[in-house]
């Protein structure tokens, strides 16, 4: 690299033309401090035969090194979202908490008092409407900040929405956006999450349930956060137990391919779709003696 | 008028006459028979030519371009329509992927994830001489990013320059960011046009200019 030869400094310096991954490892790492004429001097090296061969070789190496740039930047993304969903969820409970709060001192000036962020809804907008409402400038404010942390809540929820799926593709397919950052977040990271067994995602985010059967209080936790997917909600409560394992066995997969390889598998989706319906129609074909529809 | 560039032309879209160039497209730009439309109100080199700039553009597969703060492509695309090889610098990798993806059918568009004021981290790839550095990075400094690039450029070659005031200073008024930006330019640069962008660009500034 500090060879006078300025043929040295080029990208191409020592590589062989077939090599594409130390290739781009020599875009991505090398320096220069000047340019050259790099197709020519890489013909006269006889890196290529000449500049367009020069040209389609830059073109492999340059997209080779930008797209491992990019996964590898991709990957690291799992921290913002693991920040985004926990502070998604304090607002959240904030906003609730405050919300009940709220409901308890208004309900002392305003007899038509309501509950939850709605009210605080109400309160606001009455209050900018300027016609009545609760004319009590701590409690409007009050309302005011409530307001605020739901709908910060909201866009924290847009975040993690948009940003999931770049995370971890096919983990926001399976999952939908947000429980799958809940899982990345419940593991500490997509890394974690990929090395965990399917028993233990199986689990996350029951923490406590597990704890109190530990100490011989409660029956063995079936689900965890996965009981809030579709699939295990949508199965009869007979067959939870099952449909919560085909769930976490799929996420878990998905996890561990989202975090190795980054590519998108859409047959993941079919599989436990398939599976899901393998064990609904058991529970289906029981009571479709007596009714035959499979509403709730 | 000023003529532009081979391989860049006027054509009619849904009845209006709009810049375009031959190529795959983007960014979900109309398309008419194999040619796509140049939006100027997403791209700020499409509005420089759209106002009639003279930006020196030859075009043709002999015109090597440096494009800095390619973002996910929307411009660098167009550029690489008309012209040669075209090195296309972006600092971040979100937009970057998308980069990959207008690069994917564009043979001589080499994406290069880079922070454009370190030249040398890229100047073992980007050859030297190129007859255009188009530059649109929206961070502060854009002169000074202008100037480390300037060792690129060829001796005849343009700086096709966009500048973003609220980049360098969001509180100082855009006339006044504009004039401290072309006077650190001229200590590497001769300034030879410079228009306000505001018809497309609210507070952007486009200059051509040529080294000195
Ligand atoms: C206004 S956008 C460019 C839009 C693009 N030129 C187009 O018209 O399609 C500015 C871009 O500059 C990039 N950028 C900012 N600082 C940079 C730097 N130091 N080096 C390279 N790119 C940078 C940003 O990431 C962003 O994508």
């Amino acid at each position: 690299m500090t060879a006078d030869s300025p043929a040295e400094a080029g990208w191409f310096a020592g590589l062989e033309p077939d090599d594409p991954e130390a290739a781009a490892a020599a875009i991505a790492e090398e320096t220069a401090s000047e340019p050259a004429d790099w197709p020519k001097l890489a013909v006269e090296a006889g890196f290529a035969s000449d500049a367009e061969e020069y040209y389609d070789r830059l073109k492999e190496a340059t997209t080779v090194a930008t797209r491992e740039a990019v996964e590898r930047a991709e990957r690291a993304d799992d921290r913002q979202l693991v920040h985004a969903v926990r502070t998604m969820d304090d607002c959240q409970r904030t906003a609730n908490e405050l919300a009940e709060r709220l409901a308890e001192w208004a309900g002392t000036v305003d007899p038509d008092a309501g509950a939850g962020v709605e009210y605080a809804r109400a309160i606001v907008d009455e209050d900018a409407d300027r016609d009545g409402g609760v004319d009590h400038p701590r409690i409007v404010s009050l309302a005011e900040r409530v307001v605020a942390l739901a709908d910060e809540a909201e866009a924290l929820r847009e975040y993690v929405e948009r940003e999931t799926p770049t995370v971890a593709p096919n983990l926001a397919a399976l999952a939908g956006p947000v429980l799958a950052a809940r899982l990345i977040s419940l593991a500490g990271g997509l890394e974690p999450l990929a090395k965990k067994p399917s028993g233990t995602v199986q689990v996350l985010g029951a923490e406590d349930a597990l704890f109190a059967h530990l100490r011989g209080h409660a029956s063995s936790p079936k689900h965890g956060i996965i009981y809030t997917h579709d699939a295990v909600r949508g199965t009869h409560p007979d067959e939870r137990g099952s449909a919560a394992r085909a769930v976490a066995g799929k996420l878990s997969i998905a996890a561990r391919v989202d975090h190795y390889s980054g590519e998108r598998k859409p047959e993941l989706e079919a599989e436990l779709e398939e599976r899901i319906e393998t064990i609904q129609s058991r529970t289906a074909d029981d009571e479709s003696g007596e009714s035959g529809g499979d509403d709730e | 008028m000023s003529e532009l560039p081979a391989g860049v032309e006027r054509r009619q879209f849904d009845g209006e006459e709009r810049l375009a160039t031959q190529g795959e497209p983007v960014y979900g730009e109309p398309t008419n028979e194999g040619w796509r439309a140049w939006n100027p109100n997403r791209s700020k080199l499409g509005a420089m030519l759209s106002l009639g700039m003279e930006a020196g553009l030859a075009g043709g597969d002999e015109e090597t371009v440096l494009y800095l703060g390619a973002a996910s492509g929307t411009t660098v695309s167009h550029v690489a329509d008309f012209a040669g090889p075209t090195y296309a610098v972006e600092f971040a990798p979100r937009p970057a992927r998308d980069l990959l993806e207008a690069a994917d059918s564009r043979p001589r568009l080499f994406p290069l994830l880079a922070d454009a004021r370190k030249p040398e981290r890229y100047a073992h790839v980007v050859e030297h001489d190129v007859d255009a550095l188009v530059q649109d990075v929206a961070t502060r400094g854009q002169a000074r990013v202008a100037l480390e690039n300037r060792r690129f450029l060829a001796d005849d070659g343009r700086l096709l320059l966009a500048v973003k005031a609220r980049s360098e200073d969001v509180t100082r008024n855009p006339g006044d960011v504009f004039a401290d930006v072309r006077d650190e330019l001229s200590k590497g640069y001769e300034i030879l046009e410079y228009r306000r962008l505001d018809d497309y660009h609210a507070d952007h500034l486009g200059i051509v200019a040529r080294p000195r």
